[in-house]
């Protein structure tokens, strides 16, 4: 096959592999080139970065900005208050949507058309900003750590493609043959769905988990407690409002220039700690992920 | 019949004992989403009264359309319906086609490693949170010390300060975007692209076609639903421009042409706390991107036959 197509190839098909190659490796050097600057700036010397020499691989190697990124507290502590935050959530998101899931699969559970259109509702109408915010100040939940976790631990993506997971790849005989041993639904669900749903399970989990940890607009809403912050409210504080140094350098002027090349690096050098979390899990991602979109684009 | 009857008439008791195990599964969800996603919609007639400290979202004077005429009488109105639209239309033209294509182009690589990496690179933006997203643009964007924003210099284009130009605005946003969502996007598409039938291609090349032939005559076509439905769902979001990017991307320089809706809705609600007319523009929000969502489908309904609904 791959020999015929190699030999039978004519001019018009040469030039189009030409175009679909050099159009790939432009798109290639588009996207990565950015995500490898930041990392080699991030390692660099920061007045050779500002001076802009620093452009294939880094020159004056220094960790001082890693440095300062460890020394901050502000960092430290959203760092911890989003673990915290992604840990507990997840927990919650899973606890819900997993057996919510399953009811909704289950063919002979007759609601289950309205119930599923009581779900999907919500992703086309919503209350808005304002009553949302109101209720949950109502509710008392505004300013403490359960208004990362409590609210909207459904989300009816993943609930909807969990359930198509669940019904389309569970083979219906497991549960016929588990109810003539007398088993229950939560049994079923916990000893046979369940060890069988791995690749859904990741899936959902893995969006829960990026959700959390890139979680800014909850922070910014309901957060006034400087000990609650999530690490990306803090991330706006030092990468946009540009308060670095909590002293309040690299504010413009003559010394505020230099200072800037140091805020600079420090601020590559926050992208990269901030992202490792997602860049470990990346690899995960990868391979189920699009798989998770797959099953969502069979049945919406 | 009888027994049809008989049925019918045991349901209630009957189903429940027999499915309230999975009543139990369920129940948390629905109450969470009842609670957090239902009683704010409920909150939505706090739109046409007055807001009152003491009884929260449920009570308050009436005082009908006040606050929507208020809202489009205001002389921010028209600045930012503008605003909105033009992010979000602008956004619709360039950051529709870029997936398509770049699915189409990945699904011709036909050396697994290459594809993959190539797929790994490209959808890796996406994972970026906004605030880091924002703050690539600014450090990299810099005339100063960023390499684009030195990059634009050597180019003899002198020395723009694009996150501060408001000429520079919706380009930022709207390229940015497409930088860190094409890839993502292009998932669907190739998703479409792998179910099509071997046989066609086979068919293309006794005839013989060209690669290009596949992929006009065989790929582009197996694409349309796919994008008839995206293009249906973008429509219905042409006024709701996300908040979080606009937001963290506005400054003293840019806010003529980066206020949106959400943006004024967040400062009106949350920072001077006019509960009521912020809670009117979230509504009239919501009614028309609703109104352009049907819209859309009618029209997708009647000429192509396809619809989400």
């Amino acid at each position: 096959m791959k020999g015929l197509s190699f030999k039978g190839i004519s001019a018009s098909d040469f030039i189009f592999d030409v175009i679909v190659y050099t159009c790939c490796a432009l798109i290639f050097i588009v996207i990565a080139y950015p995500l490898y600057f930041v990392v080699i700036a991030s390692v660099s010397d920061a007045n050779l970065v500002a001076l802009g020499q620093v452009t294939l691989y880094p020159k004056g190697f220094s960790l001082y900005a890693y440095k300062k990124v460890f020394e901050d507290e502000r960092i430290w502590i959203g760092y911890r208050n989003t673990i915290f935050y992604t840990v507990v959530g997840t927990f919650v998101n899973m606890l819900l949507t997993l057996p919510a899931a399953y009811a909704l699969s289950r063919k002979e559970f007759t609601p289950r058309r309205i119930i599923l259109f009581y779900f999907i509702f919500t992703m086309y109408f919503s209350g808005g900003l304002i009553p949302t915010y109101l209720l949950i100040k109502q509710l008392g939940l505004e300013n403490t750590v359960w208004v990362f976790i409590i609210p909207f631990s459904v989300n009816v993506f993943n609930l909807t493609i969990t359930r198509a997971y669940f019904e389309s790849s569970i083979p219906p005989e497991l549960y016929e043959s588990a109810i003539l041993d007398g088993c229950s639904h939560f049994r079923y669900f916990l000893r046979i769905v369940l060890p069988l749903s791995k690749p859904v399970i990741s899936v959902i989990m893995l969006y829960y988990i990026v959700g959390h940890w890139n979680d800014f607009f909850t922070g910014l809403i309901y957060i006034r407690d400087k000990t609650l912050v999530p690490l990306q409210l803090v991330l706006r504080d030092i990468l946009i409002s540009n308060l670095v140094f909590k002293e309040g350098m690299g504010m413009g002027g003559e010394a505020g220039g230099y200072a800037q090349r140091y805020a600079d690096a420090i601020k590559y050098a926050l992208i990269i700690v901030s992202s490792l979390p997602v860049l470990i899990l990346y690899p995960f991602l990868q391979k189920y992920f699009e798989k998770g979109i797959m099953i969502g684009a069979i049945k919406g | 019949m009888s027994f049809e009857e008989r049925k019918r008439k045991r349901s209630i008791l009957y189903y429940l004992r027999r499915d309230y195990q999975l009543w139990l599964l369920l129940l948390p969800a629905v109450i969470e989403v009842f609670i957090f996603h239902y009683i704010p919609m409920y909150g939505i007639q706090l739109a046409f009264r007055e807001f009152d400290y003491s009884k929260g979202i449920f009570g308050g004077e009436w005082v009908g359309l006040k606050y929507f005429k208020q809202f489009i009488e205001s002389y921010s109105f028209w600045d930012l319906m503008r605003n909105t639209f033009v992010i979000s239309v602008t956004s619709i033209i360039v950051g529709f086609p870029v997936p398509i294509i770049l699915a189409l182009l990945i699904n011709q690589i036909r050396n697994q490693l290459i594809k993959r990496g190539l797929q790994t690179t490209v959808y890796l933006p996406h994972f970026i949170s906004t605030p880091v997203m924002v703050g690539l643009l600014i450090v990299l964007l810099s005339p100063n010390s960023g390499i684009i924003g030195k990059m634009i210099k050597l180019l003899g284009l002198g020395e723009i300060n694009l996150m501060g130009d408001p000429a520079a605005f919706v380009p930022v946003y709207v390229l940015s975007d497409v930088w860190q969502h094409a890839g993502w996007n292009s998932i669907i598409y190739l998703a479409a692209l792998s179910s099509v039938d071997v046989e066609l291609y086979d068919a293309c090349k006794v005839d013989g076609g060209t690669k290009w032939h596949m992929v006009r005559y065989i790929e582009i076509p197996a694409l349309v639903p796919t994008m008839v439905v995206l293009l249906i769902l973008s429509m219905g979001g042409v006024l709701s421009v996300g908040f979080e990017k606009v937001f963290l991307m506005q400054n003293g320089l840019n806010i003529s042409v980066s206020e949106v809706i959400s943006t004024y809705t967040y400062k009106m609600g949350l920072l001077s706390a006019q509960f009521s007319y912020a809670t009117a523009i979230g509504l009239f929000n919501t009614v028309i991107n609703f109104t352009l969502l049907t819209i859309a489908n009618q029209i997708a309904r009647r000429t192509t036959g396809m619809s989400l609904w």
